[in-house]
């Protein structure tokens, strides 16, 4: 492995990928890529369709086990973590094509997210002494709470997530993620479908959650207005290898990303 | 139709607006009076309790299938494996079968005279429980990482497997000249339950037996309930819903399925050990395959994920196939003059019923409560769709 010559990181990155390759049989997904999101900023990871983005997130959440390569959270080493321990390290996601329990309500869903910072067992389940009783109902109360913060109407709270409108479900995908209590929120395609206003809210809104949950974001996005205009650093994949990586200005102007993105021009 | 049926809804949302809140509680308190009495109007060796009995019993079974199968979503198709240990564990520790040992715990004076090992019925109803909850574990360990219908052939490898164990343990020795099991010859003579203070059960009264596993099935319900509405319920049916989303929110996947898997198995072992007793034998020609797939027919039939649905599914098919077909109709086909007898049918009774259940209401008798909101928003959408285009509800759809 070629991790021998790596520079020391330095101790503040949140969420670190040192040479992460995932192979898939003979095709490489993501090809010896790092990855270093700064405790408190917002990172975004863009490229062209089948760059390996998505295959970077689930590696970054222990979905995929990364063929080769190191994950840190912190100091910690996740490379071979379960994703629901992953969770509880706090780490939380949302998905590309979003992935709400159907038949659960807003409510539940965002339940569910606090499913890791939750103690109730087998038996406290079964017997409900007052503590679990008291969780429960704190529960609730935080995942109403958190609907709220992401703008979902409270007619709607109790409504089955099937239900929602396209843009309601995304706010409770992000709900149940913040749900989790996560230091480091990964967000996977957040503003797909959205028209030009609803993207400049949630733009926004991103800003808002970094002061105010003192959260770490990275985020995989298409929109260029969002990704110059909230991020303050960009990782630019091509074919699963990184091709770029700074500033929002700089990446715009390399010529290879524009090459990845517009094609060669001869 | 449509109009007939969004005229039904209203009626019934209606309702439950005007009726209060402690409604259901109230309700279900009722039923459960009704069935502490029930035994006073029949007479104590009568048919009928006896099918009642036996209807109870499938109810505890399809309670705990449900949480495997209903709540979780794992397709187990090996059940009657968690019967057969049940049945065992009570031919193992409540009758004579190890005639060498000298174990007796709690039991009547007479049964303490015996050779063997004789423990208390609620003890047997624990260890079976225990003992089905572990191989639950045992086999869930490396099967439950599976996905769908890898987990229902797994499950009903493990079914087959068991009974073919339960058939060739009386070869295996478990030493001092004792086998394993009896198989198809049975350990018989097994004990009845005794409880000091109230008696020993014999089957010249039946009241006991059903009061006993009436209590059994209360149990089971109540845990049921309590499961279904917490934090462990709830992670079930994420898993069900979404296994990928549901890891990612932080659910332990294995060990999350493990606790489905061993809590229904435990729930069978328990209605095994009572079957055990009330049968009076246990034999390994009782655990066939098809057996599992009637459990799983009484969960589906009552609708999947419900309680009460698993619990009237189980009912039932209990009635039907003990009472309904045997005692009732079972002369039918020759009052027109056919020569065959209902029972030689049954299977294609049940088969015809599952077909119709499927036709006309493919979600069960009860419907689980999600089921159910989601199909009633659809109907409402279908319903705002027929309003907007005047007419149309008229034409061919």
């Amino acid at each position: 492995m070629s991790q021998v010559d790596a520079p020391a990181p330095p101790a503040a990155a949140a969420l670190r990928a040192e040479h992460v390759t995932k192979r898939f049989g003979g095709l490489d997904a993501v090809k010896d890529v790092s990855i270093d999101v700064p405790e408190h900023s917002i990172v975004s990871l863009i490229g062209p369709n089948g760059a390996g983005k998505t295959t970077m997130f689930n590696m970054l959440t222990g979905l995929y086990r990364p063929t080769e390569g190191s994950i840190y959270l912190g100091e910690r080493d996740i490379t071979r973590a379960r994703p629901d321990v992953i969770t509880s390290y706090g780490v939380a996601r949302t998905f590309q094509n979003i992935r709400l329990f159907g038949a659960m309500t807003a409510t539940e869903n965002v339940m569910i997210g606090h499913h890791a910072r939750m103690r109730a067992g087998l038996f406290g389940s079964i017997v409900q002494p007052p503590r679990v009783r008291r969780e429960e109902r704190e529960t609730r109360a935080r995942a109403r709470e958190l609907l709220a913060y992401v703008g979902l109407r409270e007619a709607v709270f109790d409504r089955l997530a099937s239900q929602l409108s396209y843009g309601d479900q995304r706010r409770v995908e992000i709900a149940r993620a913040l749900a989790s209590e996560p230091r480091v929120l990964l967000l996977d395609e957040p503003t797909a479908g959205m028209n030009p206003q609803e993207s400049q809210r949630l733009t926004e809104f991103m800003r808002q959650l970094r002061e105010e949950l003192k959260l770490t974001i990275l985020l995989i996005e298409h929109d260029m207005k969002v990704v110059m205009g909230v991020s303050e650093r960009v990782t630019v994949l091509d074919y699963g290898e990184k091709i770029a990586e700074g500033r929002p200005a700089d990446v715009r102007t390399n010529p290879r990303v524009i090459e990845a993105y517009l094609g060669r021009q001869d | 139709m449509s109009e007939w049926r969004s005229r039904l809804r209203r009626w019934r949302e209606a309702a439950a607006e005007r009726l209060p809140p402690w409604w259901s509680r109230a309700l279900a308190g009722a039923f459960i009076a009704f069935g502490i009495v029930l035994p006073f109007f029949f007479p104590p060796t009568s048919g009928f309790m006896n099918a009642t009995i036996i209807a109870v019993t499938y109810a505890v079974m399809a309670l705990g299938l449900n949480v495997v199968v209903g709540f979780a979503g794992l397709l187990d198709l090996g059940y009657v494996a968690f019967y057969a240990l049940g049945a065992y564990t009570l031919g193992w520790f409540g009758s004579g079968f190890f005639f060498k040992a000298h174990v007796h715990v709690l039991v009547s004076p007479v049964q303490r005279t015996l050779a063997g090992v004789h423990l208390n019925f609620i003890l047997i109803l624990a260890a079976a429980a225990l003992i089905c909850a572990l191989a639950g574990t045992l086999i869930g360990l490396p099967t439950l990482r599976l996905r769908g219908d890898y987990i229902a052939i797994v499950t009903l490898a493990f079914g087959e497997i068991i009974g073919v164990v339960a058939v060739n343990g009386q070869s295996v020795p478990v030493g001092g000249g004792m086998t394993l099991t009896a198989g198809n010859l049975g350990i018989s003579a097994v004990d009845q339950p005794y409880f000091p203070g109230i008696g020993q059960f014999n089957l010249l009264n039946l009241r006991a037996w059903y009061w006993l596993i009436l209590a059994i099935l209360l149990f089971v319900l109540f845990v049921n309930l309590r499961l279904r509405d917490s934090r462990l319920g709830r992670a079930w049916i994420a898993l069900r819903e979404d296994e990928i989303a549901a890891v990612s929110m932080g659910i332990p996947l294995v060990k999350t399925k493990l606790l489905a898997y061993s809590i229904g198995a435990a729930f069978g072992g328990m209605a095994g050990a009572f079957f055990g007793t009330y049968y009076t034998v246990v034999n390994a020609g009782q655990f066939q395959f098809g057996f599992s797939i009637f459990i799983l027919a009484m969960v589906i039939i009552g609708g999947l994920g419900s309680i009460w649905g698993a619990v009237v599914g189980g009912m039932a098919l209990g009635y039907i196939n003990n009472y309904l077909i045997p005692d009732v109709l079972n002369n039918l086909p020759s009052k027109f003059g056919l020569n065959f007898q209902l029972t030689q049918v049954e299977f294609g009774i049940f088969g015809f019923l599952l077909v119709i259940m499927m036709l006309l209401r493919p979600q069960g008798l009860i419907p689980e409560r999600r089921r159910r909101l989601e199909l009633t928003a659809k109907i409402a959408a279908e319903d705002a769709q027929l309003a907007e285009v005047p007419g149309s509800a008229a034409g061919p759809t």
